[in-house]
């Protein structure tokens, strides 16, 4: 059932993050006093992959392919129940409270929904000041008001907007607070977890390039979760594609947007529409047939054999394992080459 | 209001949203009339009990017989009961009474189930399913019950008759709280908190009680009128507020039903008294509703 991965995988073990045999079964239960389980439903089902240092991975995928839940694992939201997240070599399942505190620092995350991700009733200075007081970062208050100007200045944003409350502020202002919350403790790695999904175009460019930039003046390492495949190309070195719990195919992002070779995922870059009106209108789609089934029963074998266009009768049988079939490019399908 | 100079670019950065004290108080007379009538009777009454002595030349608790049940007149308002003692006065020190008892024990009351509230929705589980029982078992008694029950155990008296309320509150107040908390501990800033490491007790009392405060303050209020309603029934069982001490209850129960044929002043005002104090409480909770949160009134 494992899909293994790359156990080969060039510089291993200077991997900063190693999702290995990653599982997420949330169970449905039934009953009123007692609760029976009566059935799972297979978010994340057995992945597995590594992001280097300095890294963008994009994890992408339709909705409820478990990309998200794979994120709240990684920030130990949510414990897994089954498989390893190993942080520079260390497995966050097995720590105890103050270590995981003391590595709760080092990752953080950028939500989608920049209206909920912030606390209503506590003004921008001390959503972003907060975590500097907790973790005794800065223990001096003007000091922290400070670098609380400092973040804002570093996010594009005025430093007077401490005292506003985040109903003050825009969509794109309010996520410009979230990433400055983030970055308040210095992480080492974030999780964006379609943090520009919820954005309208032009401030999603703008929230993209301040990504950019933060990525290479702190050295950041992120893991963007996204739907957007264009987004997804840009900002991205390697790009992960996910369908029902599972990765479908893993490669460095040009490859895989110029090279797909799942057909699960030449079916999602298909279905991006191409920029000009008569080129689209001359395309030919391979849409997809049928609809993402329940991860309550997910198919055998291949998750995806029932959609697929090139499905054979082994596609039922054992489940593909992750191949390597050009340097860096695996792929989880045993009909392609 | 500050009024900047012209708007260039930055300068919206300074606009501040300032809302003066009589501006809102202002909007809550015009769009609440009952519930503004309700805060000014509260208020009225908290003055008269801060300032009872300032208010009334008589002593509460001194008995004159030669003035024994004296109808309502000028120099006794609303006449005396039959130790000759004002009941004007009585209901005004009884006011300090109500409000002490109403005030502390509502508070208590509601501010423990606040925090057993969203700790049991925050944390789930085992420890929410049999919180939750207990407090079932609890809410299954009537209040007054319940609140006799504590004083037949503990003894009558004031302090005993503020635990014998607080009681019952808690789980009122934390069940009400909890189906709140429930929905907010979804909300991603709630698993942002903890995605920043912050402590169990730093995200229920910095990030999830602030954004209950709009069904607990409402519980509060009418906490507060429920307590001074259940104090004058335990005093008028006799198993709250004990004699001397000039409590609405007790006034009813004292002479009250004794004389009233021959002085119904003995009963009409202390009953006035606390029908006015709990409809006030009750108005001004029910304004603070429809304020705090309009999708309630919707059904």
């Amino acid at each position: 059932m494992a899909m293994t991965m790359p156990s080969t995988h060039p510089a291993e073990a200077e991997a900063l993050l190693q999702v290995r045999d990653l599982k997420m079964h949330f169970p449905v239960t039934d009953g009123i006093m007692v609760q029976r389980t009566i059935a799972q439903v297979k978010a994340v089902d057995g992945i597995s992959f590594n992001i280097m240092p300095g890294e963008t991975l994009g994890l992408v995928g339709e909705s409820g392919c478990g990309k998200s839940t794979t994120g709240r694992c990684i920030l130990q939201l949510e414990k897994p129940t089954g498989g390893q997240i190993l942080y520079r070599g260390a497995d966050m399942n097995g720590m105890n409270r103050a270590e995981l505190t003391a590595m709760r620092r080092k990752i953080q995350v950028i939500f989608q929904d920049p209206f909920s991700s912030l606390n209503p009733r506590m003004k921008v200075g001390d959503i972003i000041s907060e975590p500097l007081a907790v973790h005794n970062l800065i223990s001096h208050a003007a000091d922290r008001a400070k670098r609380v100007a400092e973040l804002l200045t570093v996010c594009g944003l005025s430093p007077k907007m401490a005292d506003r409350y985040p109903h003050e502020m825009s969509g794109g202002q309010r996520q410009r607070v979230g990433i400055a919350r983030a970055l308040s403790m210095e992480p080492e790695f974030i999780v964006c977890d379609e943090a520009v999904s919820a954005l309208d175009v032009s401030i999603q460019a703008q929230v993209i390039n301040l990504l950019e930039d933060l990525r290479e003046e702190f050295d950041l390492t992120y893991l963007f979760i996204a739907h957007d495949l264009s987004v997804v190309r840009h900002l991205c070195h390697r790009v992960a594609v996910m369908y029902l719990g599972k990765i479908v195919e893993l490669a460095a992002s040009d490859e895989l947007f110029d090279n797909p070779l799942h057909p699960y995922t030449r079916a999602l870059l298909d279905a991006v529409p191409v920029p000009d009106p008569t080129v689209e209108a001359g395309r030919e789609h391979r849409l997809v047939k049928g609809e993402v089934p329940s991860p309550i029963n997910p198919p055998s074998g291949c998750v995806f054999h029932p959609r697929c266009p090139m499905a054979i009768d082994s596609c039922a049988g054992p489940v593909p394992e992750l191949r390597q079939l050009r340097p860096g490019h695996w792929v989880a399908c045993g009909e392609v080459s | 209001m500050t009024v900047s100079q012209m708007p260039g670019p930055g300068m919206l950065d300074d606009v501040a949203v300032q809302r003066s004290w009589h501006g809102a108080a202002w909007k809550l007379i015009r769009r609440q009339p009952l519930g503004a009538a309700g805060l000014a009777v509260v208020l009225v009454m908290i003055f008269m009990a801060v300032f009872a002595e300032a208010i009334t030349p008589f002593e509460p608790e001194a008995n004159s017989f030669e003035f024994m049940l004296a109808p309502p007149d000028g120099q006794f308002w609303l006449g005396t009961d039959q130790f000759g003692r004002d009941i004007w006065t009585r209901i005004i020190f009884g006011a300090r009474t109500a409000l002490y008892v109403g005030f502390v024990a509502a508070f208590i009351g509601a501010g423990a189930g606040l925090v057993l509230g969203v700790g049991s929705a925050y944390f789930g589980g085992l420890f929410d399913l049999l919180f939750q029982r207990v407090m079932d078992v609890f809410m299954a008694f009537p209040l007054i019950i319940l609140a006799l029950a504590v004083v037949s155990i503990l003894g009558a008296g004031t302090s005993n008759v503020i635990i014998a309320i607080t009681i019952p509150f808690i789980p009122h107040c934390a069940r009400v709280v909890r189906s709140s908390a429930l929905a907010i501990r979804e909300i991603p800033y709630v698993d942002a908190a903890r995605a920043m490491g912050f402590s169990h007790r730093r995200i229920i009392l910095r990030h999830m009680v602030p954004n209950v405060m709009a069904p607990f303050l409402i519980m509060l209020t009418t906490f507060v009128g429920q307590a001074i309603l259940l104090e004058a029934s335990l005093s008028y069982l006799g198993l709250g507020v004990q004699e001397p001490t000039p409590a609405w209850g007790l006034m009813l129960q004292g002479g009250a039903e004794e004389f009233a044929e021959s002085a119904p002043w003995v009963a009409i005002f202390p009953g006035l008294a606390i029908t006015l104090a709990v409809f006030a409480f009750n108005l001004f909770g029910d304004a603070l509703r429809d304020v705090l949160d309009p999708k309630l009134r919707a059904r």
